[in-house]
């Protein structure tokens, strides 16, 4: 393992040096997706160079190779996680697809007329729509868990609602607009005691924490890729072996099917009962990859000084006149989002990014998380282990004059 | 003034900035100057889809031409929409269907706004467009 060095790693992300509208470009956008580095983008291309073949299907000599690096790329993932084995991940195209087959297979599973579903006030919109959706063809109900003005949850509200025997629990482990930490070990404990399962929306965690999903004893982890370095279009969805067992299929078709006649169809074991057709096998390697360069450095230094990242810009922004930081809990990741008064976050945005610094405005799909608070939308700053203190000053220095500019 | 001499004279107006900032700064100042909607047409039906911030955009036809009048949360987009308020309030209903859209090429308007605000400004135009087609005649 290698310690954590800024300048090695900002030469393995050759994007993060360009300059855009003639100014250095300072990239604080990676809640939204994350910069790859030289060694995934090699890895992808040399797939498709060297190793393109469709897998599980083949007995020519490709064919074998690519299932062969395919399925070690599960059993890395599940090791990153701490799976209990390789067949507990399901590789899909990202959390969204993850949380959809969820709510249609799980909920298919569970779920029966005027049964209720547990999600939080800080959800992205992925892990709510499907939820709201599935719940209407049942005539079920959403249960909200509150969350106060600092953007933490209300965990007596939490258990309230607990009572009310929803089937499922589905809560974001970081959420995307407010940075919060959700104490989610403690909130899957609760869960079972009354015996519901808990999602969790690992979006935004996986490429700052350690994940253990035994040590979280949570049901079901989901999670993007490109959120954590890899390619787009795949991502995960892990999952307790006893419940994938008995989750019927989500999607159908080739692969992930046993034995097939017009008659009848038998499904194929976990995980590939849920992975009907070609699944993206060259972003499943580079995924592999993003998670061996993840383990290649320190964990504990990369935490640090992401850490420090978020710190210094919350210090430094605190200083700008009449700004409002939404979320405030006291524990955070990897984002800050703010407004300030009388300013919009799509003109502050437009004008910064002429400055060459890349931020998100808008309510970043989770517009029940605006409403909550009485505003439009937030600027958002979000950090990787690439960004650092001088970027912040960059972006700091250009929110001022922008603000300067649009007062 | 003919639309096309009211483009004319914006496009000469960008025209004498180089800088960036100068022409954000002046669309600012437009956005401040934006004759304002009456505010019971502030409300989701006169809203324009395709914007991310939100515009509402109002018309009314006095003596054969069209007036319009919008409001925008957001500065920046106030102080496009007053642009395209500038080029058609006053006109009629024909001359603003016949209009030549290329003048927001020329003051880099389309090229320089992020895909989503062009989307927007694309979105007003078209507002503006149907108005006019609905006024005619
Ligand atoms: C917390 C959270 N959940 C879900 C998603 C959806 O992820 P994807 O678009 O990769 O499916 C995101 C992405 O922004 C997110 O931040």
């Amino acid at each position: 393992m290698n310690h954590f060095d800024i300048n090695e790693i900002r030469k393995q992300f050759p994007v993060l040096d360009q300059q855009v509208y003639g100014k250095q470009l300072v990239y604080f956008d990676n809640a939204a997706t994350t910069q790859k580095p030289l060694c995934v983008i090699e890895r992808e291309r040399d797939y498709y160079l060297h190793e393109n073949c469709n897998i599980h299907r083949g007995v020519h000599y490709l064919s074998q190779m690519a299932t062969e690096a395919y399925e070690n790329a599960r059993k890395t993932v599940a090791k990153f996680i701490n799976a209990r084995q390789a067949e507990e991940i399901v590789f899909t195209r990202g959390t969204t697809e993850s949380l959809n087959l969820l709510a249609t297979s799980l909920g298919q599973l569970l779920v029966n007329e005027g049964d209720k579903v547990v999600v939080s006030a800080m959800e992205h919109h992925s892990n709510m729509v499907p939820w709201q959706q599935m719940l209407m063809r049942t005539k079920g109900e959403l249960l909200v868990i509150r969350m106060d003005k600092n953007g933490v949850l209300d965990l007596n509200h939490y258990e309230e609602l607990l009572k009310q025997k929803p089937k499922i629990v589905s809560i974001a482990h970081i959420s995307n607009t407010l940075g919060t930490v959700n104490p989610v070990k403690k909130m899957v404990a609760m869960a079972h005691k009354y015996g519901i399962p808990v999602i969790v929306d690992g979006a935004q965690s996986m490429a700052h924490q350690v994940i253990d999903v035994q040590d979280l004893d949570c049901d079901f982890y989901v999670f993007s890729g490109h959120k954590m370095y890899a390619p787009m279009g795949i991502g995960g969805l892990y999952g307790k072996m006893e419940w994938l067992e008995k989750m019927p299929p989500y999607q159908f078709g080739g692969e992930m099917v046993d034995k097939v006649s017009f008659e009848k169809t038998t499904f194929n074991k976990v995980p590939f009962k849920f992975e009907a057709g070609t699944p993206n096998v060259g972003a499943a390697l580079g995924l592999e990859t993003a998670v061996k360069f993840i383990q290649s450095i320190d964990r504990q230094e990369v935490e640090a000084y992401e850490d420090e990242l978020l710190r210094y810009a919350t210090e430094q922004l605190a200083g700008i006149e009449g700004i409002r930081f939404i979320g405030e809990a006291p524990k955070r990741n990897g984002l800050i989002s703010f407004v300030i008064d009388g300013i919009h976050p799509y003109d502050l945005g437009t004008i910064i990014d002429k400055m060459g610094v890349a931020v998100r405005t808008g309510h970043h799909c989770a517009e029940p998380v605006m409403t909550f608070f009485g505003i439009p939308g937030t600027v958002r700053a979000s950090f990787a282990m690439y960004n650092t203190k001088e970027e912040i000053d960059i972006f700091v220095k250009a929110v001022n004059k922008a603000a300067a500019m649009l007062r | 003034m003919t639309i096309k001499e009211i483009q004319d004279s914006i496009v000469e107006e960008f025209s004498m900035f180089d800088d960036w900032m100068d022409r954000y700064a002046m669309l600012i100042e437009m956005g401040k100057e934006c004759p304002i909607i009456d505010p019971q047409y502030r409300n989701d039906n006169y809203l324009i889809n395709g914007c991310q911030s939100r515009v509402w955009l109002h018309a009314e036809k006095k003596d054969g031409k069209i007036y319009f009048t919008a409001d925008s949360d957001a500065v920046i987009t106030k102080g496009i929409i007053n642009l395209l308020i500038k080029v058609f309030s006053g006109q009629t209903p024909a001359d603003i269907l016949a209009a030549d859209m290329s003048f927001l090429d020329e003051i880099g308007l389309k090229e320089h706004l992020s895909p989503t605000r062009s989307n927007g400004l694309l979105s007003m135009v078209k507002q503006m467009m149907l108005y006019a087609e609905v006024m005619n005649g």
